[in-house]
């Protein structure tokens, strides 16, 4: 979907290079979710053949412990199985989270419900900072709706402020309203329908105002809570951190029962990405079954934030380095950057932005690395391996640019925050 | 008017002077004369000049044959890299438009190009481009000469401006950073008169319509893809391989993607002469060396992409002894840039051996700067260049050719994993993912370094240079395999490649 939202303004941009087409184009949302949810059921079915072929067992039913070594499987209808197992590994994951007020599981959606409505959102409220919040909110924007995101207080919580600011920013700038330091105390209903009429009502987090808004749609973002508290996993003596419901392990993704382990987005301080949860099942199955003692690095481990000038990053916040080495201890290196193809549609002139954090103490070696622009998983994915490589700024800078490109700015980056040169960019 | 006769005066007196200050006083007009306002000669004199030496550059655009001149910053800024990516970006906005409509777009209508729209577009940035880089020089402190430089002895350079008029600069240290044009295949009767090349096709007012590109070098491709995805009915007429030099393979899927793309390849042919009809159509007469048989075809426009050479023989670079090399007519350069003179330097596109690229040119420039001004002794590191080429499936690279791997170390001694992959945004627009492709060469055995690695797809460059990085760090499979991908990208398939060629197994990536 936020492709779709790029290629929206791939068409706006399409015009400045000498495409003609009419002037009114429209969004269809079924068209859209008819094509992406299409493309979902391709990817079910590839899972169930793929499982197929390696003669895995596939059983479609809600499994709970009964005994530490004893599960039982109830399917849609009610049937009961039951399995017993040498070892188990725990993958649930998350659902997400609702805020617990008035009228918000009767009236409100999740992402669960997003990407396959069958009616267009409309007008919609996205209540919630996180990258969910705000990759939903961007998109939608970018289909043309009218888009507000309440924020209780800061945005991408754990991200780096500097960048999520920036990205935030970008969002505003390109019609997004956000609606800063509140939070929601009420849903109710104006009208039924598809979409129907909704009235929020909000406070300030800092007086007492109170402040509504009618929306078609109110999408709560704000936050996932892990799947394992109706698993039964008292009944096996797997320990569970009672604030967030989240699983402890060792190195080797071993919870406290030695027989069970646990891996995904349900870990207790780990993150919540797919290769990752990907990295560390394939290398447990290799530990347990294939002689391997490779264990899951999850240092370095590179991610992006699909808002609509995407943010990609690897390694520490700059925040994050201040708090573990001090400011004096660390070198900032930063440039605005115009990319090519925006010079043509004259857009967004010195707002991407690149970002390194390196460690004098270490040889300047690269501890953080920040990029907003467009394609931003494409250009921080290579530079995750340099970083797992140990890259030091001294390598950046010997390496040589690819011209015309945005991640090129990485091999020139010299002026540094701590001089307070100027930034901002001209010519080639 | 004053100040022109102040200046005539002055500069007569400077020539009468002259041979007496020098021999006096050892003194010279600049501690440094750069002739060349490209990417490489703008990045050396701004270096220079920006560590206290007092420099000059010199920049003139000999028009093209068809007239075609332009301002100051070079090929790339002017005839290469920008306008090319440029036009590139336009036709692949193209084919955005095109996938829109599946993700629920609605467009009424038909949808058209329009060149003019476009080639104003693009030559307006161009122009702020040259102008930026004007206000630059001017910034840095750097005398700038819209003059055509050419050496009179080590250390004097004549310019000459378009009017005619003569100027004398000494120098302590000359750089010659003239780069490259076009070449036109002289031996073809109409080819000069009748044919444009990459000079020309940035600047053009018209649309070139039905087009025959001749040659198969990174130019002809990239123009030929953005000349079909503009929908421009475009042929490339190729001797004998595509991409000479870079690894086959990855070159064939580039040119099979194009076929299927809509653009037309002559394969195996040579062209033998190009008439103008009275219609005003090119009427290209070809020889295909496969079957020895002539054929003949109309174009409205013949781009020549068969090369392109250095203009040494204004330089005055025999005069002085400086080296060349007389197959390329390139300057023979130490691994310092020295040439056979000391004193004056060569680098950029005119340096032998040296890739033709902008980055590699910016960095010998400034690092050639540090060494004259004694700031540095360091050497400019040629190895493990990055580069893409940016066809309509771009194709990105650092390191060897699996060719070169194989040649180096032997079939047995490297390991290629490699995989077929479908970008997500293939997907939902249903487009043909066939020729997305992307391996790893290393080392067999021990750490398995990484000796090559190769990409084509969407956003090549992008998805290249951070790997780039990754091999200047000496990173090895395992490196790879340790980093964790970002979910979802076509770069996170390099982290996951575990196929080996090998194997003989099925390359292609299957799920999510």
């Amino acid at each position: 979907m936020h492709q779709t939202a790029v290629l929206g303004t791939a068409m706006q941009d399409a015009r400045k290079f000498g495409w003609e087409f009419d002037e009114t184009v429209k969004h269809n949302w079924e068209t859209m979710k008819t094509a992406v949810n299409n493309y979902i059921g391709s990817l079910n079915w590839g899972y169930r053949v793929a499982l197929r072929d390696k003669n895995v067992n596939y059983v479609n039913a809600y499994a709970e412990f009964i005994e530490p070594h004893k599960i039982k499987a109830t399917n849609k209808r009610g049937k009961e199985t039951f399995y017993t197992a040498a070892k188990f590994v725990l993958a649930t994951g998350e659902r997400p989270r609702y805020l617990g007020i008035p009228g918000d599981k009767e009236y409100c959606i999740t992402s669960d419900d997003l990407f396959s409505l069958p009616h267009c959102p409309g007008k919609t409220l996205v209540i919630g900072a996180s990258y969910v919040a705000l990759e939903c909110g961007g998109f939608l924007a970018g289909l043309g709706l009218d888009v507000t995101i309440m924020v209780r207080s800061i945005l991408l919580r754990g991200f780096d402020q500097d960048m999520a600011n920036r990205a935030g920013e970008h969002m505003e700038e390109h019609g997004v309203k956000f609606l800063r330091k509140y939070v929601p105390v009420k849903i109710e209903e104006l009208e039924a329908g598809t979409p129907g009429k909704l009235k929020v009502t909000a406070k300030s987090t800092e007086t007492d105002e109170l402040i509504e808004g009618e929306y078609n749609t109110v999408l709560i973002a704000v936050g996932r809570d892990a799947c394992t508290d109706k698993v039964g996993l008292d009944k096996a003596g797997v320990k569970v951190n009672p604030k967030n419901g989240k699983i402890s392990v060792n190195d080797e993704e071993q919870t406290n029962v030695p027989h069970i382990y646990a891996i995904g987005d349900i870990l207790d301080g780990k993150w919540e990405l797919t290769p990752v949860a990907i990295q560390a099942g394939k290398l447990l199955a290799r530990r347990l079954y294939g002689g391997s003692t490779l264990k899951c690095d999850y240092v370095n481990v590179p991610t992006t934030v699909f808002t609509p000038l995407e943010y990609g990053s690897c390694g520490l916040s700059e925040d994050r380095a201040t708090e573990l080495y001090g400011q004096d201890n660390l070198e900032v290196f930063h440039s605005l950057f115009w990319p090519l193809e925006f010079t043509v549609p004259g857009r967004d002139n010195n707002k991407c932005y690149a970002k390194i954090i390196c460690n004098k103490l270490d040889n300047d070696r690269v501890i953080g690395f920040h990029y907003l622009g467009p394609n931003a998983g494409e250009v921080t994915q290579g530079f995750g391996v340099a970083m797992k490589c140990g890259a030091t700024k001294e390598q950046l800078d010997s390496t040589i640019g690819i011209h015309p490109t945005c991640a090129e700015i990485f091999t020139t980056l010299d002026v540094t925050k701590s001089s307070g040169g100027d930034i901002t960019q001209s010519g080639c | 008017m004053a100040a022109f006769c102040r200046g005539r005066h002055r500069w007569k007196r400077t020539n009468f002077l002259h041979v007496l200050t020098r021999n006096l006083t050892g003194k010279y007009d600049y501690d440094l004369v750069v002739i060349g306002g490209g990417s490489g000669g703008l990045a050396c004199s701004k270096e220079a000049a920006q560590l206290g030496q007092k420099v000059a550059v010199l920049d003139y655009v000999e028009p093209s044959v068809k007239g075609t001149k332009w301002g100051l910053g070079g090929t790339c800024v002017n005839v290469g890299c920008i306008p090319k990516k440029l036009m590139h970006q336009a036709a692949l906005l193209g084919t955005a438009v095109k996938d829109a409509k599946k993700y629920g777009w609605q467009i009424s209508g038909p949808i058209c190009h329009d060149w003019a729209t476009m080639a104003e577009a693009i030559q307006n940035h161009v122009r702020s481009l040259n102008w930026g880089h004007r206000v630059q020089l001017q910034d840095k402190k750097v005398k700038y000469l819209n003059v055509k430089g050419s050496l009179v002895d080590k250390h004097t350079v004549k310019g000459l401006s378009k009017a005619g008029k003569e100027m004398i600069l000494t120098a302590k240290n000359i750089v010659i950073a003239t780069g490259g044009r076009p070449n036109y295949p002289t031996n073809i009767p109409g080819a000069v008169e009748h044919g444009i090349t990459s000079d020309d096709i940035f600047w053009l007012k018209k649309s070139p319509g039905k087009t025959l590109v001749v040659g198969a070098s990174y130019v002809a491709l990239e123009c030929a893809g953005f000349l079909t995805g503009i929908g421009l009915d475009t042929t490339v007429m190729v001797r004998s391989i595509a991409l000479r030099g870079f690894d086959q393979q990855m070159a064939g899927l580039v040119t099979d993607y194009m076929d299927a793309y809509g653009t037309k390849f002559a394969w195996m042919c040579v062209p033998k002469r190009v008439d103008k009809l009275s219609s005003g159509a090119l009427q290209v007469t070809w020889t295909d060396t496969h079957t020895g048989n002539e054929h003949k075809d109309t174009y409205d426009s013949v781009l020549w992409a068969v090369g392109r050479a250095p203009e040494t023989k204004a330089l005055g670079l025999d005069k002085l002894g400086v080296q060349l090399r007389k197959e390329t007519g390139k300057i023979v350069v130490g691994a310092d840039e020295s040439t056979s003179v000391p004193n004056i330097y060569a680098f950029g596109d005119i340096g032998e051996g040296r890739p033709e690229l902008t980055p590699t040119a910016i960095k010998a420039g400034k690092f050639l700067a540090r060494r004259l001004a004694g700031h540095s002794t360091e050497l400019m590191n040629y190895d493990n260049v990055p580069t893409t080429v940016f066809t309509p499936l771009e194709y990105g690279c650092v390191g060897l050719s699996e060719e070169e791997a194989e040649k180096r170390h032997g079939k047995d001694g490297i390991e290629v994993y490699h995989a077929f992959y479908k970008p997500l945004e293939f997907s939902v627009a249903e487009r043909d993912a066939s020729q997305c492709y992307l391996k790893v060469i290393c080392e067999r055995g021990g750490d398995q370094k990484i000796l090559g690695l190769h990409f084509t797809g969407p956003n090549a460059g992008e998805v290249t240079q951070g790997f780039a990085m990754g091999f200047q760090c000496g990173a090895t499979y395992s490196h790879l395999l340790q980093t964790v991908g970002i979910h979802p990208t076509c770069a996170e398939e390099l982290t996951k490649v575990n196929i080996t060629k090998r194997s003989g197994l099925d390359a292609t990536v299957t799920g999510c």
